[in-house]
C-alpha cells in the first residue's frame, strides 16, 4: 500500500523528534550543570572522577528503571532501599555459607523478585493503596535485614564476587566499571521492554488511563504484579552492585535509597499521575542527582549540608521542567 | 402567596438561555417558585433540567435572561454565593463528607466558634453545633444521632442530612434532583412528607423527578421542559402522567424507515446470534432477557439510573454478574473479564470515552491497536511490529475518516466526534460479533453523529449485532429493529419498531407498565 499522506506526516514530525525529545530539558539541565562544574572544579571533566560519578549512580539508575515502571503504572515503590539491603545480605550470607558467586548473585535476584511479587499481589489483588502496600515491605525487608544478622555486618565476600562491582573493564583508552556498563545493558534492554514489547505498551496503557486499559481487555491486575516483580528485580540488582562494590554487605545499606531512586524518576520526567515517563529520563534524573553530589564535594560544601542543597536542586530541576512543559 | 413586594414569586428566572458547542441547552426559559410552594420539574434526559438547575446552584453561568430573588435581580456567583442567597440544592450524587459526622456535616463551612478568645482562635463549639444539628433533625422527625458517621447512614437518611443542612442554613428555597431515584417506598413517602412539611413552612421546593407520580403527589404545579425549552406548565388539578408524558415527547419524530432495513431473513435461522435469560447484578439489574439477531440493532432506551450501562458492563465482564445465562451463536458463554468477552467476540464501547474509553496520553494509532497488541507482535509479545501497528491503525483512520493531522498524534488533542471514531476504531479491527454501544453519540456534534450513525447501519448491514444504548429517543427509533425499554433494572417491555411510538416508551420507560419480555 501506498503510505498516505498521514503516515508521511508521522515520518516527518519523526525527523523533528530530537528537538520535541520530552528529555530534552532535563538533558539541557545536566549538561549546564556539568560545564558550570567544570569550569568552578577542573577535577570533575577527569575520566576518573567521571567514571566515579558514574559508578557511584549506577545502582540507584537501575533500581530506578524499575521504579520508574511503578511510577508509569501510576503506583509508587517505597520499599526499593530495603530490597537493595536485603538482596545484597542474601548473596552475601550464601557466599558466606560457602556457595558459589552464581548461587549467590542468584538468591539475591530471587529475594528481590519476592519482595517485589508480594508488592503487586497486595497492590492487584488485595487492592491495598501502593503506598502502604510498599511502605509495610520496606519495612518489613528491613526488619529481615537487622533480624538475620543481628544488625551486624556481613564482610569478608570473595574477590570473585567483588569483582562484580570493582572491577574495570577495558574499552579502547578508558577503563569503564563494571556496574556502568551493566546500567547501560539494562537501560536498553528496559528502554526496549517499555516501548517495543506489549507489556510496555500495556504498561503505559494502564497507567494512562486504568479504567480504559481494563475495558480493551488489558489484565490490570497482571500488569501490576509485573512492574512491582520488575522493580524488586532491577532493585536487586543495585543491591548486590552495590554490595559487590562495598565488599561488605550491612543492614543499614542503601537506608533512605527509594527517595533518591524516586527523584531520579521524577526529574527523569516520570508523572507521578502515570502513563509518562522513559528510561533515558530516568538515566539523565539519576545522573544529575549523582553530578550535584560530587559536585558540592568538590566545591567543598560541608557535608552535613548537602542533604538541603540536594532538595533544593530538585525543586528547582522539576519546576523548570513543569515551565518547559507549559 | 403574596410575596413582600409586587411579586409573589420568591425566585424569578427569565429568558434564560444557555449553548454548549453544538447543542442549545437552554432556550429563552422562564421559571419561577413561590414560598411554600412546591414546583415539580420534568423532561427527557437532555431536556435541559440539569442545565437549569446549575444556573440556579451557581455552577453553571447563563448566557442570556435574568434572576430575581424576592424581585431584585441578582448575579450568582458561584455555589457558596446561592446557598449564602438562600437556595440550598441536593443533587443525586451527595456533597457530603463520608468520615465525618452528621454535625459537622450539617455545619460544613459554617461551623460554629466558641464564645471568647477560643472562638477567635478558631475553636469549634462542637456542643452547640451538635444541639442545633439534633433541633433541626428533630424537626424534620428523624431519627438520625447527630455523632453518627455519615458513611454508615443510609441513602434515605443521608438524604435527610442534607435537607437538614438546608434547614440549619435557613434556605428559603430547596432543589432537590431526583430525590427518590434511589429510596425504597417506605423512604419516598416519608420524603414525600417531608417535602410537603418544607413547604408548609414557607420554604420553596423545586422538585426534579423522571417518577411522575410522586412528582403529582408533592407539587403544586409541574413545569414541562423539552429539548431546552418551557413546553407547558399544569397546575396539579390538570396534571395526569399521560398529559406529562405527552408534552415530554411531545415533538415530531421520524421513524426513519429508511435507515434501518429489517432484519436479514436467513439471520433467523439456527439460534440467534446473542441470547440473555436472567440476567441479574443485585441492586442494579434484575432478571434481564432478551435475544439478538446477526445483523440486528437492538436500541435499549431507559431513563438515567434504570440499569442500561450496567446491564452491558455485565454482558461485557466489566462487572461480574449474580445470576443469568448468555448464550452466544447458541453456545453458553461464561464470561468473567473484558478481555473473555473480546476474545468471544463481543465489544463494548463505553459511555463516557474520555474517563473509560482512551488512554488520552497515547497516541491515535496506540489507542486503535490496544486490543490487537498480541495480533501484532512477534516473537510471542516480545516485539509490537511497529510497522504493522501503524497500517491496521491507517486502515481504521482511513475507514472511518478519522481527522487527525498524525497516527502519532495524542488522541486528547480530537474533537470528540473523532475521539468517539477512535474508540470505535479499536473494536473493528477486531471483528467482533456483537458491538454494544453505550451513548455513542453523546457529546459530538451533528456532522460526526450522522457520520456514526451511517457507521452504525453499515456494520449492521454486514451481520454484526447491534446493541445500542441511547439517551435521545430519536437516535434509538432511527436506527434501531427493536427496542428494548428498562425501568428500575429491568426490562419494561421489548417493542418491535412499528410499535415503538416515543409515547409508548416513555410510558414503559416511567414504570408504568412492565411487560413480561417478548420472546420469540
Amino acid at each position: 500500500m501506498e503510505p498516505s499522506g498521514q503516515a508521511r506526516a508521522a515520518e516527518v514530525r519523526r525527523g523533528a523528534a530530537f528537538l520535541r525529545m520530552q528529555e530534552l530539558g532535563i538533558l539541557a539541565i545536566l549538561l549546564v550543570m556539568s560545564a558550570l562544574l567544570a569550569v568552578r572544579a577542573p577535577q570533575f571533566l577527569t575520566s576518573t572522577n567521571i567514571f566515579n560519578v558514574l559508578r557511584a549512580f549506577s545502582w540507584i539508575a537501575i533500581a530506578a528503571f524499575g521504579v520508574a515502571m511503578v511510577i508509569i503504572t501510576a503506583g509508587i515503590d517505597l520499599s526499593v532501599g530495603s530490597v537493595m539491603a536485603v538482596a545484597g545480605l542474601a548473596a552475601a550470607m550464601l557466599l558466606q555459607a560457602g556457595h558459589g558467586t552464581v548461587a549467590a548473585v542468584a538468591a539475591g535476584l530471587a529475594t528481590g523478585w519476592l519482595v517485589g511479587a508480594i508488592n503487586g499481589a497486595l497492590i492487584a489483588w488485595g487492592r491495598l493503596p501502593p503506598f502502604i502496600a510498599t511502605l509495610g515491605t520496606m519495612s518489613i525487608a528491613r526488619g529481615f535485614a537487622y533480624g538475620l544478622t543481628g544488625g551486624w555486618p556481613v564482610r569478608g565476600l570473595p574477590a570473585s564476587f567483588n569483582r562484580l562491582g570493582q572491577y574495570d573493564v577495558p574499552v579502547g583508552p578508558w577503563q569503564i566499571p563494571l556496574p556502568v556498563l551493566i546500567m547501560l545493558a539494562l537501560a536498553v534492554l528496559c528502554h526496549l521492554f517499555l516501548t517495543r514489547t506489549i507489556w510496555g505498551y500495556r504498561i503505559y496503557a494502564v497507567g494512562g488511563n486504568e479504567q480504559a486499559a481494563a475495558l480493551a481487555g488489558i489484565d490490570v491486575r497482571r500488569i501490576k504484579l509485573l512492574v512491582y516483580s520488575l522493580s524488586g528485580v532491577l532493585s536487586a540488582v543495585g543491591g548486590i552492585l552495590m554490595t559487590a562494590r562495598l565488599g561488605v554487605a550491612a543492614p543499614t545499606a542503601a537506608l533512605g535509597y527509594e527517595l533518591d531512586v524516586i527523584a531520579a524518576a521524577v526529574i527523569g520526567g516520570t508523572s507521578l499521575m502515570g502513563g509518562e515517563g522513559t528510561i533515558l529520563g530516568v538515566l539523565i534524573g539519576a545522573a544529575i542527582m549523582q553530578v550535584i553530589r560530587n559536585g558540592l564535594v568538590l566545591m567543598g560544601f560541608p557535608a552535613y549540608w548537602q542533604p538541603a542543597a540536594i532538595g533544593a536542586v530538585i525543586i528547582v530541576a522539576i519546576m523548570v521542567d513543569q515551565l518547559r512543559r507549559r | 402567596m403574596g410575596g413582600g413586594s409586587g411579586s409573589p414569586y420568591w425566585l424569578e428566572m427569565r429568558g434564560i438561555s444557555k449553548r454548549f458547542p453544538g447543542v442549545q441547552a437552554l432556550d429563552r426559559v422562564d421559571f419561577e417558585v413561590a414560598p411554600g410552594e412546591v414546583v415539580g420539574l420534568v423532561g427527557e434526559n437532555g431536556a435541559g433540567k440539569s442545565t437549569l438547575l446549575k444556573i440556579l446552584s451557581g455552577a453553571y453561568r447563563r448566557d442570556a435572561g435574568s434572576i430575581l430573588i424576592e424581585g431584585c435581580p441578582v448575579e450568582i456567583q458561584g455555589p457558596d454565593h446561592a446557598r449564602s442567597l438562600g437556595i440550598a440544592t441536593i443533587y443525586q450524587d451527595f456533597n457530603l463528607a463520608p468520615n465525618r459526622s452528621v454535625a459537622a456535616n450539617v455545619f460544613l463551612g459554617r461551623e460554629p466558634r466558641r464564645a471568647g478568645w477560643a472562638g477567635r482562635l478558631g475553636l469549634v463549639d462542637g456542643q452547640a453545633m451538635r444541639r442545633r444539628t439534633r433541633a433541626v433533625l428533630e424537626e424534620l422527625g428523624v431519627a438520625i444521632e447527630p455523632e453518627a458517621v455519615v458513611g454508615r447512614l443510609s441513602v434515605a437518611q443521608r438524604q435527610m442530612v442534607e435537607i437538614a443542612r438546608a434547614l440549619a442554613f435557613e434556605a428559603r428555597l430547596v432543589v432537590m434532583d431526583e430525590p427518590t431515584s434511589s429510596l425504597g417506598q417506605e423512604d419516598v413517602r416519608r420524603l414525600l412528607g417531608i417535602v410537603r412539611a418544607l413547604a408548609s413552612r414557607g420554604i420553596g421546593v423545586v422538585f426534579v423527578s423522571h417518577r411522575l407520580e410522586e412528582v403529582l403527589q408533592v407539587a403544586d404545579r409541574v413545569v414541562v421542559l423539552r429539548d431546552g425549552h418551557r413546553v407547558g406548565m399544569l397546575p396539579r388539578e390538570q396534571a395526569s402522567p399521560e398529559a406529562l408524558v405527552r408534552l415530554m415527547v411531545g415533538r415530531e419524530v421520524s421513524a426513519g424507515p429508511d435507515g434501518a432495513p429489517g432484519v436479514p431473513e436467513g439471520a433467523r435461522q439456527g439460534p440467534p446470534l446473542l441470547e440473555v435469560r436472567g440476567l441479574t447484578r443485585r441492586g442494579v439489574v434484575q432478571d434481564v432477557g432478551f435475544t439478538l439477531e446477526r445483523g440486528e440493532i437492538l436500541g435499549v432506551a431507559g431513563l438515567m439510573g434504570a440499569g442500561r450501562t450496567e446491564m452491558v458492563r455485565l454482558l461485557f465482564g466489566a462487572d461480574r454478574a449474580d445470576g443469568g445465562v448468555v448464550r452466544l451463536e447458541g453456545r453458553p458463554l461464561a464470561i468473567r473479564s473484558p478481555r473473555e468477552a473480546i476474545e468471544a467476540g463481543i465489544m463494548l464501547v463505553p459511555e463516557d470515552r474520555q474517563h473509560q474509553g482512551l488512554v488520552l496520553k497515547m497516541s491515535v494509532a496506540d489507542n486503535i491497536a490496544l486490543p490487537s497488541l498480541r495480533r501484532l507482535a512477534r516473537l510471542g509479545g516480545l516485539r509490537v511490529d511497529r510497522r504493522r501497528l501503524a497500517q491496521l491503525a491507517l486502515n481504521q483512520v482511513q475507514r472511518l475518516r478519522i481527522r487527525t493531522p498524525a497516527l502519532s498524534q495524542k488522541v486528547m488533542y480530537l474533537s470528540g466526534g473523532n475521539q468517539q471514531k477512535v474508540v470505535l476504531a479499536r473494536w473493528l479491527a477486531q471483528e467482533p460479533k456483537v458491538l454494544i454501544l453505550d451513548e455513542p453519540t453523546r457529546g459530538i456534534d451533528v456532522g460526526a453523529k450522522a457520520e456514526v450513525h451511517e457507521l452504525i447501519r453499515s456494520l449492521a448491514a454486514r451481520g454484526i449485532g447491534i446493541i445500542l444504548v441511547s439517551s435521545e429517543l430519536p437516535e434509538i427509533l432511527a436506527l434501531s429493529h427493536r427496542v428494548l425499554v428498562m425501568w428500575r433494572g429491568r426490562v419494561a417491555g421489548i417493542l418491535p419498531r412499528e410499535a415503538a411510538t416515543p409515547e409508548r416508551i416513555m410510558w414503559l420507560a416511567t414504570g408504568h407498565e412492565v411487560l413480561e419480555s417478548r420472546r420469540e
